[in-house]
């Protein structure tokens, strides 16, 4: 009896292989940067991780743990010392304008034009999107962002809590698949805080897009995230579950987890990072 | 990794994010008028004070005064060709501060926003701030000298078109020492371009300059222009070797511009300068 050929599997064709990759896949993610005294300081040291499509990974850590660093390189402000990021399955290093029209980003630390209105910002940048119908998306994104009211006032003079919220409307422009945001309720009172995160948990279920979240509130983190990447000094020391970090470190909330990672001395941290890093 | 922004982006080019990037400009240009008065009162005031040193000159008799009788509004057509280069260049380099001004470049390039695109925006802008100065100041010169450069005919639109992409090359390279040196380097975008005066023999002829400085003025665009606009004041003649000198120095000096100003970006990303940007 003579055995049928097995059929071999074939490669994936790179639409299909750009349509089924994680939202964002980072490989031996590096970046150092020079000092006076001609050392280098590591901001980012070799970090690996995944985020799949749909989900919402938070990235924590304290103070100069790196997750800016992590951020301005996945969005390519920032070039890599070493390693590789794809983005929607697209090489940010070497197509990285492929995939900008479908990505976004918000952080209270870069601000849109003070001098325009906040109509004229999301107008110039959702031009910059390539748009259409441009008058009638600022118009829905004011309405759903609750901004109609001061769409032709100065972005400069209004409130914190109405600037993230203009801020989250730019972000939000282009309906991105991916969006990054930089501790985005950051100085917010609970009230305005609480209205951001309902409506990205509504935005998720919407749009199914992934979302990537640098936060130091830890109760944002355990309500939104599906996982968690923990940094420390530049390198991820630990990744999970909100619950499957509480359970490692037998911990009722994450703030705790926190505390103790980033208190803990290198070989005081549970191996969770090893068993997970190999995912 | 090679960095995408070091090869000038020839496919992709989008006239619509120029637009977009027009019309931010627009906005801010718009919503002040003591902007746009700004714009106009510096060369107006300089046309009429050399306007009336012109008339001064050439009623009185002998010397230099004669040289200058020669030529009715010599004076007056240099000064206000010299603003053309000067508000060429400060065209781009304001328009550039803008966004350090307002730590908008984290948002502008998350967005698919080609530095080329963004180039071309700030010489748009350039053009437009250029013509909303001098077009008035030349205008005002015929009431009140009897002059008007328009006389000049086609070869004025040579003479401008030269001294315009001069400003822009300027321009560009005062961009990429900001973006190198950061805020302190601010104060190069009013100075730079009057290091070149001197030796642009705007109101004098190049002889005038000592032999060793000659090649020096002769290696500029810019002396090329006046002295081919003084050969047509006086001569009533268009010196093509002039002409051909001073654009094919142009184009030296714009892609020098353009290769320091791709190098400072792609440096910039490198050190992460484009999120830690403003005052």
């Amino acid at each position: 009896m003579t055995e049928r050929p097995i059929p071999q599997q074939q490669p994936a064709t790179p639409a299909i292989a750009q349509a089924i990759a994680p939202a964002i896949r980072a490989e031996g993610l590096t970046k150092r940067f020079p000092t006076p005294d001609g050392r280098d300081v590591t901001a980012v040291d070799a970090i690996g991780f995944t985020v799949p499509r749909g989900s919402v990974t938070g990235l924590l850590g304290g103070n100069g743990a790196g997750k800016t660093t992590t951020i301005s390189m996945l969005l390519g402000l920032l070039l890599p010392t070493a390693g590789t990021v794809e983005i929607l399955g697209v090489d940010m290093a070497r197509h990285r304008h492929a995939v900008l029209p479908r990505m976004n980003f918000s952080s209270p630390y870069v601000e849109l034009p003070h001098r325009l209105t906040v109509r004229e910002n999301l107008t110039v940048y959702a031009h910059l999107y390539g748009l259409t119908c441009v008058k009638k998306r600022v118009q829905e994104l004011a309405e759903h962002l609750d901004l109609s009211r001061f769409l032709d006032r100065p972005s400069g003079g209004l409130s914190a809590g109405q600037k993230t919220r203009v801020a989250l409307a730019k972000a939000l422009l282009n309906d991105p698949e991916l969006l990054l945001l930089d501790e985005p309720t950051a100085s917010l009172d609970p009230d305005t805080a609480d209205w951001i995160r309902t409506y990205l948990e509504r935005y998720r279920l919407r749009t199914g897009a992934a979302i990537l979240l640098a936060s130091h509130n830890m109760l944002e983190v355990e309500r939104l995230c599906d996982s968690v990447l923990m940094m420390r000094q530049g390198r991820i020391v630990d990744r999970g579950a909100p619950s499957a970090l509480l359970a490692r470190y037998g911990r009722q909330t994450l703030e705790e987890v926190f505390l103790d990672i980033a208190r803990a001395s290198d070989d005081r941290i549970p191996t969770g990072e090893t068993a997970d890093a190999a995912e | 990794m090679p960095p995408n922004d070091l090869v000038i982006p020839r496919a992709d080019f989008s006239l619509r994010r120029v637009g977009a990037m027009v019309l931010r400009y627009w906005y801010l240009l718009r919503g002040s008028w003591p902007r746009i008065l700004e714009l106009a009162y510096w060369p107006t005031m300089q046309m009429i004070l050399w306007g009336y040193i012109n008339q001064f000159m050439a009623s009185s008799s002998g010397g230099g005064s004669g040289w200058v009788a020669q030529g009715a509004g010599v004076l007056v057509s240099a000064v206000l060709l010299w603003d053309v280069l000067f508000r060429g260049q400060l065209g781009v380099s304001i328009s550039f501060l803008e966004e350090m001004w307002s730590r908008n470049l984290g948002h502008l390039f998350v967005s698919p926003l080609r530095p080329g695109e963004w180039v071309t925006a700030l010489m748009t802008m350039s053009l437009l701030r250029t013509l909303i100065g001098v077009l008035p100041a030349a205008g005002l010169a015929i009431p009140f000298f009897g002059y008007s450069v328009f006389a000049l005919g086609l070869p004025l639109a040579a003479f401008f078109a030269n001294l315009i992409v001069l400003g822009w090359s300027l321009g560009l390279l005062i961009v990429a020492l900001i973006l190198r040196y950061g805020m302190g380097a601010e104060g190069l975008a009013w100075i730079v371009v009057f290091m070149l005066a001197p030796v642009s023999a705007v109101y004098y002829p190049v002889s005038v300059l000592p032999a060793w400085l000659q090649p020096v003025a002769l290696a500029l665009p810019s002396a090329h222009v006046f002295e081919g606009m003084r050969a047509l004041v006086f001569d009533g003649t268009l010196r093509w070797d002039h002409l051909a000198w001073a654009v094919g120095l142009n184009a030296v000096y714009m892609a020098g511009g353009i290769a320091v100003f791709l190098y400072a970006f792609h440096r910039a990303r490198v050190r992460g300068a484009l999120l830690q940007t403003g005052e």
